[in-house]
């Protein structure tokens, strides 16, 4: 209770998130629910067989490419900030930053077409499209790490390994922190487009709405989307504040 | 002060360089120099001539290009730095305490990277905490950021004898905190070291902080040559060359008094009367003296009035009430700066030596003040010629 009391404490913004969320929510399922339908939209707004399951899938595709993000951008960035590897930060960001200037669209279409229309296609494009920010927040980071802290460490006899681990990475953890929170909010956008190449997601209820000139269809999957965005953010948020060492 | 004839030197630097990639001149060229256990040796220069370097030299966070160091009696030129840098403490000017861990933690690093078990790790957090004057009830669980700029360095001088080191290297500790807390935590680290008797490599560019905090100083220029090496005392009354010379400013005469003591001075006899003798008696004991001016005494010897001649005209009133009153006392452990400092302000120019319960021990005139320093400076010149037929004038004195 006591450090959930301190959680809050100053941050009411946290404390707001969610219960608009909720009501947004409520209001869409009422709207939706007390809605006459036709038979085009009965079948696309099916709650147990249709949203639900893109939901699902949505859900899926953000955290599997964010997973993937973790995995390769945190390393990675922790390797370009070391003396030995510095000489390869400029290339490595300038091919990431071209991951993120490809037009979303065109990566998906490109991959599907090497690699065919899988949800594993769908999860490496958004990987790709969502490792600039945390590499760049890794990297930017661990360099405004404080030097004579570093140097505080080292000439106490920490070696690399552990100066690395228990000074530098801390100290960087709230920068890491924010760039992941920019690549699942990206993620969950990018996820909207898997319909595309059969990835699923809520992006087929749009697309159907779409197609079919549903306004309704289409504003639902919208806004489901949109709700699972602030969602994520909010958890995001609530990740960094936890996360965040204490006296920084 | 240099124990090396009979006990070997605590860290010795044979021929050490240092010359970094692309630069024409070496950071530090062929330094030899021994450190002295539970000496306090301070390197002192302008900025760039490489004093920083040279101490990291000895941690080697800076790897030497060549040349050896000998680290109580072992050459440790290449042995694991990391292994090396757990035995000898570090202090730095930014402090660099680790923000994300309590003064606990930070305090408790090196017993940590040594594998210590944990009650021996908090009873040691503690004691050091309360060596360097912060309570450990209340700093204990406490961040970096919540401290002072003093405390921050107290708590880095705490990290830094985490592990009891015989050694400790500090890197301008004192020079970024404002000149009042530097006094007193200097004078606290003084205090400290006389009770810990480390083995202390002190980099400054401020003379006065060598010259209060070292036992020897050695005074570098460029690429660390050493330009003279000595008890400050020394350097004062008799430095070797120009550079030294500029170095230490004017009023190097008034700053070597400071390391004087009253007590070590032999005071010349003074004319001086109890209050409650007659005038006639007064006047005889003044004319006999060469002085000009006769002390007065209460029952007890302790100092009361300055009396001249002209004073004891007045023979209505009682000596007690004649001349000036005594202000210039000194206690005999005062520092000579201190003494002629009374001296200054005193009517007869002369400070009063009194004990403990005030009584008078003699009277410092300006006389025992110049045979001082005439005294001081014959001596370091002695020093100087006699060694200049051995070996280099920057060699240690014995």
């Amino acid at each position: 209770m006591a450090p959930g009391l301190r959680l809050l404490r100053g941050n009411v913004g946290l404390m707001v998130a969610p219960v608009v969320i909720a009501i947004a929510g409520v209001l869409l399922a009422v709207r939706v629910g007390g809605a006459e339908k036709d038979f085009s939209e009965a079948s696309a707004l099916q709650w147990s067989e249709r949203l639900w399951p893109q939901l699902q899938r949505h859900i899926e595709l953000t955290m599997w490419s964010t997973f993937w993000v973790l995995i390769i951008a945190i390393p990675l960035g922790i390797l370009l900030t070391r003396p030995r590897l510095k000489f390869l930060a400029g290339p490595v960001l300038t091919v990431a930053n071209s991951g993120q200037a490809i037009p979303a669209y065109g990566l998906l279409v490109l991959l599907a077409a090497w690699l065919g229309t899988t949800f594993s296609t769908a999860v490496i494009a958004f990987t790709i499209f969502a490792i600039l920010p945390v590499l760049r927040n890794t990297m930017v980071g661990l360099d405004q790490v404080d030097k004579s802290v570093i140097e505080a460490g080292r000439g106490m006899g920490m070696s690399r390994r552990r100066a690395l681990v228990s000074i530098e990475l801390p100290l960087a953890v709230p920068v890491i922190l924010a760039g992941v929170r920019t690549a699942l909010v990206i993620n969950v956008g990018m996820a909207a487009l898997a319909f595309l190449i059969g990835g699923g997601g809520l992006g087929e209820t749009i697309n159907s709405g779409l197609k079919l000139q549903r306004d309704l269809t289409t504003f639902t999957g919208a806004a489901m989307v949109a709700l699972l965005a602030l969602t994520v953010d909010w958890i995001a948020a609530v990740a960094e504040r936890v996360l965040r060492p204490r006296g920084l | 002060m240099n124990q090396s004839d009979t006990t070997e030197p605590m860290i010795r630097l044979d021929r050490v360089s240092k010359v970094y990639p692309g630069q024409s001149s070496p950071a530090v060229a062929e330094l030899s120099l021994d450190i002295a256990r539970g000496e306090v040796l301070v390197l002192v220069g302008p900025s760039g001539c490489g004093k920083s370097t040279t101490l990291r030299l000895i941690n080697r966070m800076i790897e030497p290009s060549n040349g050896r160091i000998i680290f109580d009696g072992e050459d440790v030129t290449g042995v694991n730095p990391d292994l090396l840098r757990r035995r000898i403490g570090y202090v730095i000017q930014q402090i660099g305490l680790f923000p994300h861990m309590t003064i606990a933690d930070n305090v408790a690093t090196v017993p940590r990277l040594l594998g210590w078990k944990k009650d021996k790790i908090r009873a040691r957090v503690d004691e050091l905490l309360d060596m360097v004057g912060l309570e450990p009830n209340v700093y204990r669980d406490r961040y970096p950021k919540e401290l002072s700029g003093g405390q921050a360095q107290r708590c880095g001088v705490a990290r830094a004898l985490g592990a009891d080191p015989e050694v400790l290297l500090m890197d301008e500790p004192f020079g970024a905190i404002d000149p009042i807390t530097r006094d007193r935590l200097q004078n606290e680290f003084l205090r400290l070291q006389s009770e810990l008797k480390k083995t202390i490599v002190f980099v400054t560019h401020d003379i006065d902080e060598a010259m209060k905090m070292g036992d020897r100083i050695a005074i570098l220029k460029e690429s660390s040559q050493i330009a003279q090496l000595d008890k400050p005392e020394h350097i004062l009354a008799y430095p070797v060359d120009d550079f030294v010379d500029d170095f230490i400013g004017s009023g190097s005469t008034l700053k070597g008094l400071s390391f004087e003591r009253v007590r070590d001075l032999e005071l010349s006899p003074y004319p001086m009367i109890r209050h409650n003798a007659g005038h006639a008696q007064a006047r005889r004991v003044l004319d006999e003296a060469p002085q000009r001016w006769l002390l007065v005494l209460d029952d007890m010897d302790r100092p009361l009035r300055w009396v001249n001649d002209s004073h004891l005209d007045r023979t209505d009133r009682p000596l007690r009430d004649l001349g000036h009153p005594v202000r210039a006392k000194v206690e005999p452990n005062a520092t000579l700066h201190d003494t002629l400092e009374a001296m200054l302000t005193s009517m007869a120019g002369c400070a009063c030596v009194i004990d403990k319960r005030g009584s008078l021990q003699g009277v410092v005139e300006i006389e025992a003040l110049t045979d001082v320093i005439r005294r001081l400076r014959a001596n370091a010149r002695k020093h100087y010629e006699d060694e200049n037929g051995q070996s280099q004038p920057t060699g240690t004195p014995s």
